[in-house]
């Protein structure tokens, strides 16, 4: 449960073109890191070298080592399925499967991947649906269409559907862009109870958002368009919007950037 | 049009600075389709023209210009070209519908002279051509063996196919793939026919056979089946792929439980218009399953009849009751047809995903 991410020297491509240049960073165990940056810099890509999604888009590729605890994820013999299944992920557009039930969706992990046991079920699905904070809202609708909630809860059911398989490093790729405040505010506090559980890693546009959730800040900038982006410097939150030591990343934070 | 009636007068001129200007009563439309129909046939009797195409364009002719005249005056000209273009696609609407209504209806009453449960449940065995009596049962058991045998050969090579071209394909393979995919669709019936026999039939030396004939029912139905299912897995959005992916779920399990039942309903309606379509096809089954008045139900020995090949061997004989027997199979495989179709639409709308609203 939990597991220390130590990257190191990483750069991913699609096809030619070099998306992300030579990044090293730990993300701490039981800890929210935020990434900020602006849009191209490489954030979602670096988020999906995490989980080994990257290479999933056609020319997807990746140099360098992540490690999970002592263990390298793009070593040789590493399925990436095993890996998808430790580090699970959240997406910016709430995508509920359209033709399972609420219950469905939920236990659509455990189910498809073949290891459980049914009379774990209802309770994996009850205990994540309590973890996500939706099972008050959705405890008498289980057999409903997962696609019938509104946006936040759709979302909400995704962050169930995620957490259901017990994975150790939970990703969120912008959760909460296609979401209304209070939807939002009901993530952020999610993500506040998950991180006793999880280690977090969460991409956002919104710098309040990070200033509100996370323990470490992560600025990523690119050059100019087309060239790669990198990591420009990682530190405490608090230290980030307060006092950071790259110019760049304060130019950016107090929007004099570009 | 009993609602017709419109507390504004019909011609008011549009008062400038506001947002209102005059318009056509609702039942305008209605009412000038009326009066060109009844000119466009009071045209042709006076006239004493016989094509009732002529009447029926005289009218559709009337309905736009009539249509464009009175909108122009009333509500203004961008109005009028609104008008006209929803009076065009209306009256293309009629002129789609006009034949397929009329076919429907001349089949109907031309079928339903012969058909009843004796038709139904009896073949030919023993009826001379000339005389009246007999029935389609063995060109019905045909039609569903041969159909029945070339879904199983075609669809699941198809949906594989459309799979692989959609989640695994992008190489060269596959734009080989997808050419001869569209090869296929354009070869015609009866090339189709000639290929099995020359390899089933003259090459290996099998006799004619309901199941040679649903070799060749298959090739046809193949590339139908691919390029239908390929655009509803193409229509999958891709988020639903990386969902089920990030949660350690396998690709092949994602394909099988997430992608395919998402797209079922557009998959089976696809797999359903193409069976649609080989059921009438008639010349690969002249070639290949020959023809017999027996019922013959082993599709692997012997020659079979089908629907298609009945109607045309009772027309060729042109005795009374031989095309009152054509009629009625022709009815029998048109409702063939559209029970598969109503089953397909059945099937979409009980997998479709439910938005649960």
């Amino acid at each position: 449960m939990a597991k220390r991410i130590d990257v190191s020297g990483l750069s991913a491509y699609y096809g030619a073109h070099k998306a992300i240049d030579d990044i090293s960073m730990t993300v701490e165990p039981r800890s929210v890191t935020a990434f900020i940056g602006p849009s191209g810099c490489g954030k979602s890509t670096f988020l999906r070298t995490l989980n080994r999604m990257h290479e999933v888009t056609p020319g997807g590729r990746v140099e360098g080592k992540v490690m999970l605890d002592d263990e390298n994820l793009y070593g040789t013999n590493v399925d990436p399925v095993a890996v998808r299944r430790t580090v699970g992920m959240v997406f910016q557009r709430p995508n509920p499967f359209p033709t399972m039930s609420i219950f469905d969706n939920v236990a659509a992990g455990l189910r498809l991947n073949g290891n459980y046991k049914k009379s774990q079920l209802n309770d994996i699905v009850e205990k994540s649906l309590k973890g996500a904070n939706l099972w008050n809202e959705v405890k008498d609708r289980l057999n409903k269409p997962g696609s019938g909630l509104s946006g936040g809860q759709q979302q909400r059911l995704c962050i169930a559907r995620a957490i259901a398989v017990e994975p150790d490093v939970l990703l969120m790729d912008e959760p909460c862009s296609a979401l209304d405040p209070i939807s939002t505010l009901a993530i952020e506090d999610l993500i506040g109870e998950l991180k006793e559980r999880f280690t977090i890693v969460i991409v956002t546009h919104n710098m309040q958002q990070a200033a509100r959730v996370s323990d470490r800040t992560a600025f990523f900038n690119l050059a100019a368009v087309g060239q790669p982006g990198k990591l420009i410097e990682l530190d405490d939150t608090e230290r980030i919007f307060s006092n950071p030591s790259v110019q760049a990343t304060e130019d950016y934070i107090s929007g004099r950037f570009g | 049009m009993s609602h017709a009636i419109q507390d504004r007068p019909l011609s008011v001129a549009p008062r400038r600075g506001t947002l209102s200007h005059a318009r056509l009563p609702r039942w305008t439309p209605a009412a000038v389709a009326a009066g060109s129909v009844l000119a466009g046939v009071g045209t042709g009797l006076a006239a004493g023209w016989h094509s009732k195409v002529q009447w029926g364009l005289i009218s559709a002719l009337l309905f736009v210009l009539v249509t464009y005249a009175l909108t122009t005056k009333v509500e203004g000209s961008r109005q009028a070209k609104d008008r006209v273009a929803t009076s065009l696609v209306w009256v293309c609407f009629v002129l789609a519908v006009v034949p397929l209504l009329s076919l429907a209806w001349v089949t109907v009453s031309k079928g339903l002279a012969v058909l009843d449960g004796y038709f139904l449940t009896h073949s030919m065995n023993g009826v001379l051509d000339a005389e009246a009596g007999g029935g389609i049962y063995h060109a019905l058991l045909g039609t569903v063996e041969q159909v029945g045998i070339a879904t199983l050969i075609a669809a699941p090579i198809g949906l594989l196919t459309a799979v692989y071209l959609v989640e695994y394909g992008g190489g060269k393979l596959a734009q080989a793939v997808t050419f001869f995919v569209d090869v296929m669709t354009g070869i015609p019936s009866i090339v189709a026919g000639l290929f099995v026999l020359t390899t089933w039939n003259l090459t290996l030396g099998f006799g004619p056979s309901g199941f040679a004939g649903a070799m060749a029912l298959a090739i046809l139905m193949m590339p139908v089946v691919v390029r239908s299912t390929e655009e509803m897995l193409k229509l999958v959005p891709n988020e639903l792929r990386e969902a089920s992916l990030a949660l350690g779920i396998p690709k092949w399990r994602t394909i099988l439980k997430v992608v395919l039942p998402t797209a079922i309903g557009g998959i089976t309606t696809g797999v359903m218009l193409a069976v649609a379509r080989i059921t009438g096809e008639t010349a690969p089954v002249l070639l290949l399953v020959f023809g017999t008045k027996l019922i013959n139900p082993n599709p692997f020995e012997g020659a079979q009849s089908s629907l298609p090949l009945y109607v045309y061997e009772q027309y060729a004989v042109g005795t009374d009751a031989a095309v009152a027997r054509a009629w009625a199979a022709a009815l029998v495989l048109i409702a063939f047809v559209m029970i598969l179709n109503l089953v397909a639409r059945g099937i979409a709308r009980w997998k479709a995903p439910k938005t649960g609203r």
